[in-house]
């Protein structure tokens, strides 16, 4: 008991020797090639704060109210009947209450917190996930229902779509989109982008959920049907249930994927995670930094989506 | 009640061609219970599949009180309600508690509120005598307890038939007993079914006719004293003396 606790102890000193053994490695390469580091030029593109100003819109009289110590109530009453109303740092103001503002005075300033590109790349990254995995779910779930399906046409057509993306490479799937289809259908490039990542995740969502579906045992749908189930109720409550908890594991791995493949459409100008990382090391020249960076972003991303997965299919375990 | 005219069902694999059921006739009346014998490979369970329409015929008919079931303008799913099915290995489902196996269809095909599903469920539970186990999953139940759910999920649809494909061969020996028990009070409460078994005991007490198939031909029609006694086929003497 002991002992064997002991060696357990033993191989983990010796995997963090190894880490750590990688990490001076790192820098011992860095070195090499006469590599600052500067990650103090990350963190501000995350957030920062910046001033922003105050400008009157109309001519009008100003009222100046004093919240506390550093702010103060701006309201603008301009003689046109409108009014604007704002807060800005007392400090900042370069009026007094009562006064005649005229059209764009600067009346004062704020600080103001704000998200840096990354951030926002991130938003983007996860927002064309999100629309890519939904639509891709649903043109999985038509393609895998038609590569079943014993109507000729229905299957050919779902045999068509899942070979033609799995068989061609997402770049230039995404150009294809962008530039050809996005130019016929005038669709702009958030829209291109997720258009193509989603026909991509649907074709490999097609391929699980057949294989799911086949899965099951057929005296399951023959047990259905002879009780006068349709084929669509028979799938609805007795198919999909079944086959959606072996589904869920490669599943789950499928949408990890995507969320690392979205970063290939910023090859057609979308700010997404890596954009916003090639954008940030052309102005700060922190190109190592601002690598790693974004790659533990999208770990950090896929991480916690694969523990959420296991989480729900524990759930699922406890509940037969 | 039921007249199957003349069906055949081919299947083809690669390039073999297999008869399953090749030119068979035969007439089940209302209340009778046919039992149906033969080899294996013979055609027994394809011809019951073609009666509720899980295999499509090639040729013939089918007529379920006068209502030709394999004409394109009826509604399969309503034909199939009405003829309940049990299969060789249960084929319960086992995402569902045994109450919702039994009230899934009344509620989606019968259109019966839940209350009156799980008042039909209950009386049926405990006519099959598992009523304390309403609440459990199929995994939880042995063979023939599993097999009477799937009886009375059958006959929840108020059946006018019910067609069973070996019910007890899948069984424990002392299972079996159980699960003839049921099907026994079924056939003299009147129940028409039809019958693939090799249970000679069920078939003397119950069974109007006996059916003997052999390469998807129907070979010898009978009583099962018919059988018991002198059958006039060869075939059909073999066959049981194998299996008495
Ligand atoms: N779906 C199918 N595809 C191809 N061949 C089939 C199919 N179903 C049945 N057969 C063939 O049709 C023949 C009759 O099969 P069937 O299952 O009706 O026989 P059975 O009398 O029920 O046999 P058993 O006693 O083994 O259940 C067999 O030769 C079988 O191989
Ligand atoms: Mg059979």
């Amino acid at each position: 008991m002991l002992s064997n606790l002991l060696k357990k102890g033993f191989w983990y000193l010796c995997l963090v020797a190894v880490l750590v053994f990688l990490g001076w490695g790192l820098t011992v390469m860095t070195d090499k090639i006469d590599y600052t580091w500067y990650w103090n030029r990350i963190p501000q593109y995350f957030f920062f704060t910046g001033e922003v100003e105050k400008f009157a819109n109309e001519n009008g009289t100003i009222h100046i109210q004093q919240l506390d110590d550093k702010f103060s109530q701006v309201s603008l009453e301009y003689d046109i009947g409108t009014k604007d109303t704002f807060k800005v740092r007392t400090d900042s103001l370069k009026f007094q209450d009562g006064d005649r503002v005229t059209d764009v005075d600067k009346v004062g300033a704020l600080q103001v917190f704000s998200q840096g590109i990354l951030i926002e790349g991130l938003i983007t990254t996860l927002e064309i996930s999100l629309y890519s995995s939904v639509l891709g779910i649903i043109f999985g779930l038509v393609a895998g229902l038609g590569r079943i399906s014993k109507n000729p046409l229905i299957k050919g057509l779902a045999t068509i779509y899942v070979e033609l993306i799995r068989g061609t490479p997402l770049l230039v799937q995404i150009f294809i989109f962008y530039f050809f289809l996005g130019t016929v259908l005038q669709i702009d490039r958030f829209a291109a982008g997720t258009m193509a990542l989603a026909l991509f995740v649907g074709a490999y969502v097609a391929e699980i959920i057949r294989a799911g579906i086949q899965s099951i045992h057929p005296g399951q749908m023959e047990a259905s049907r002879s009780l006068g189930m349709n084929y669509f109720q028979t799938m609805t409550y007795i198919i999909l249930p079944q086959a959606f908890k072996r589904i869920m594991p490669p599943l789950a791995g499928q949408f990890i994927s995507l969320i690392k493949d979205s970063s290939l459409v910023s090859v057609i100008a979308i700010t997404d995670l890596t954009k916003a990382g090639r954008e940030i090391s052309t102005s700060t020249f922190a190109t190592f930094e601002v690598l790693f960076t974004i790659a533990a972003m999208y770990l950090m991303l896929t991480l916690s989506l694969s523990m959420l997965v296991r989480y729900i299919e524990r759930r699922f375990a406890v509940s037969d | 009640m039921i007249k199957i005219d003349n069906i055949c069902k081919t299947f083809i694999v690669g390039t073999h061609v297999v008869k399953a059921v090749d030119h068979c006739s035969t007439h089940i009346k209302k209340g009778e219970v046919v039992v149906v014998i033969g080899p294996s490979g013979s055609g027994k369970s394809t011809l019951l599949r073609c009666i509720n329409q899980l295999e499509t015929i090639d040729s013939g008919q089918i007529l379920i009180d006068d209502v030709d079931i394999t004409h394109r303008k009826t509604n399969i799913n309503k034909i199939r309600a009405e003829v309940g099915m049990v299969f060789q290995s249960f084929n319960l489902f086992p995402h569902k508690s045994v109450q919702e196996n039994i009230n899934l269809a009344q509620q989606k095909v019968r259109k019966r509120s839940k209350k009156e599903a799980n008042e039909k469920t209950d009386y049926l539970l405990k006519k099959v005598g598992i009523e304390q186990k309403a609440h459990v999953f199929p995994s939880q139940l042995s063979g023939g307890q599993q097999q009477r759910v799937a009886i009375a999920r059958a006959l929840a649809m108020d059946p006018k038939i019910m067609l069973f494909d070996e019910p007890t061969s899948a069984l424990d020996p002392e299972m079996v007993g159980e699960v003839l028990e049921v099907m026994l009070t079924l056939a003299k409460e009147g129940m028409t079914m039809a019958v693939v078994s090799h249970e000679m005991g069920f078939a003397r007490e119950v069974a109007d006719a006996v059916v003997m198939m052999d390469e998807g031909k129907i070979i010898e029609v009978g009583d099962p004293e018919h059988f018991f006694t002198n059958p006039d086929q060869e075939r059909t003497k073999l066959f049981l003396s194998q299996i008495l």
